[in-house]
């Protein structure tokens, strides 16, 4: 694969970074990365991902555009209202850049389809960019099962959270947080509410680590937990070690298949 | 005794476990935090026998479940 002269251009300021150049570049045209959920986290992260120019971009998300999305949602439009998230998605992000191969696949994600989802296009790197505990531990366990990296993060209030996991690498979500809490225990951001900006802070996270990932630059969040409040304006890295007795990638693993856990009832229909 | 507390120094006033921390610092939604020592997750079911020692690291790891 050799790069044009308007690839070239296009990614020129890229390109010129140290570690990155024309090789780094490839390494990008070629790289396929999934990103369930396309809201406040996946809309950055996929427009981001795009213009860097990602070859193949996946976009998991069963939805429709609503206006109470739009806040924070920032790759649909009001004019994108009662479309599928991922049309809408996919349209803005071809938009920004024809060069990528964009896949939709408007479903709700279970323990019966995410790991065929994953193996399609047998995805590089996985974002997950999901608002609910049942997918986010299926998205963990899917990826330790199959041995894919993938970013978690989460959203809610004025504060995020993110973490990396890498096979072999470092603890993985489960490691952190042993079981989903039960529905409507902890909070959702349509309960909680949240800022908009939160979306574009956490899921250029994912993005700026799935890049990194894909180019073998710097360090990962592998082994650690990025926690940012947007209003003490703290970003906090604590240090995790792996647990020995994690369930899924732990010394004696009793999860060996995805399981589906009840989706909490005032999200299940979003 | 202080400890180190989510990043920042807290004193308690007298020796406590796991469960009474949680009490005191008014944790949110106590049941389904993330305990770590020293860098070493507490299993839940011990909250209530490990004890917390002058100097220790403890961080609360919270869900955040949000990002659509």
């Amino acid at each position: 694969m050799e790069i044009t002269n308007e690839q070239m251009e296009r990614y020129s300021r890229q390109i010129i970074l140290q570690g990155v150049g024309g090789k780094g570049q490839k390494k990008l045209l070629q790289a396929k990365i999934l990103i369930i959920g396309t809201g406040g986290l996946g809309s950055p992260a996929s427009m981001y991902l795009a213009a860097a120019g990602i070859g193949t971009i996946g976009l998991v998300d069963f939805d429709n555009v609503d206006l109470s999305n739009l806040q924070r949602q920032i790759v649909h439009s009001t004019n994108d209202i009662g479309r599928p998230k991922v049309l809408s998605a996919k349209e803005s992000i071809t938009a920004i850049n024809p060069d990528v191969d964009v896949v939709t696949y408007q479903k709700i994600v279970n323990a019966g389809n995410l790991k065929n989802i994953i193996k399609d296009r047998d995805y590089d790197f996985i974002l997950d960019c999901t608002d609910n505990f049942p997918v986010k531990f299926l998205i963990n366990d899917a990826c330790v099962l199959l041995q894919k990296p993938f970013s978690h993060a989460g959203i809610l209030g004025f504060k995020g959270q993110t973490m990396t996991y890498v096979p072999g690498r470092g603890p993985c979500y489960r490691c952190v947080f042993q079981t989903p809490p039960p529905s409507d225990a902890v909070p959702s951001c349509k309960q909680a509410g949240v800022l908009g900006v939160l979306g574009g802070i956490i899921g250029t996270l994912q993005a700026t680590e799935a890049i990194k990932y894909i180019l073998g630059l710097g360090n990962l969040l592998t082994g650690y937990l990025l926690i940012y409040d947007a209003l003490t304006m703290d970003f906090r890295k604590v240090k995790l070690s792996r647990n020995k007795k994690c369930a899924v990638c732990g010394e004696k693993p009793t999860i060996t298949k995805l399981i589906d856990y009840e989706q909490p009832k005032c999200e299940a229909k979003r | 005794m202080n400890i180190t507390l989510n990043g920042k120094i807290v004193f308690l006033d007298k020796k406590m476990m796991v469960d009474e921390l949680l009490k005191v610092t008014k944790a949110q939604t106590p049941e389904y935090v993330t305990v770590q020592i020293n860098n070493e997750f507490i299993d839940k079911a011990d909250f209530g026998i490990t004890p917390i020692n002058e100097g220790d690291t403890v961080e609360y790891l919270y869900f955040m479940g949000g990002g659509q």
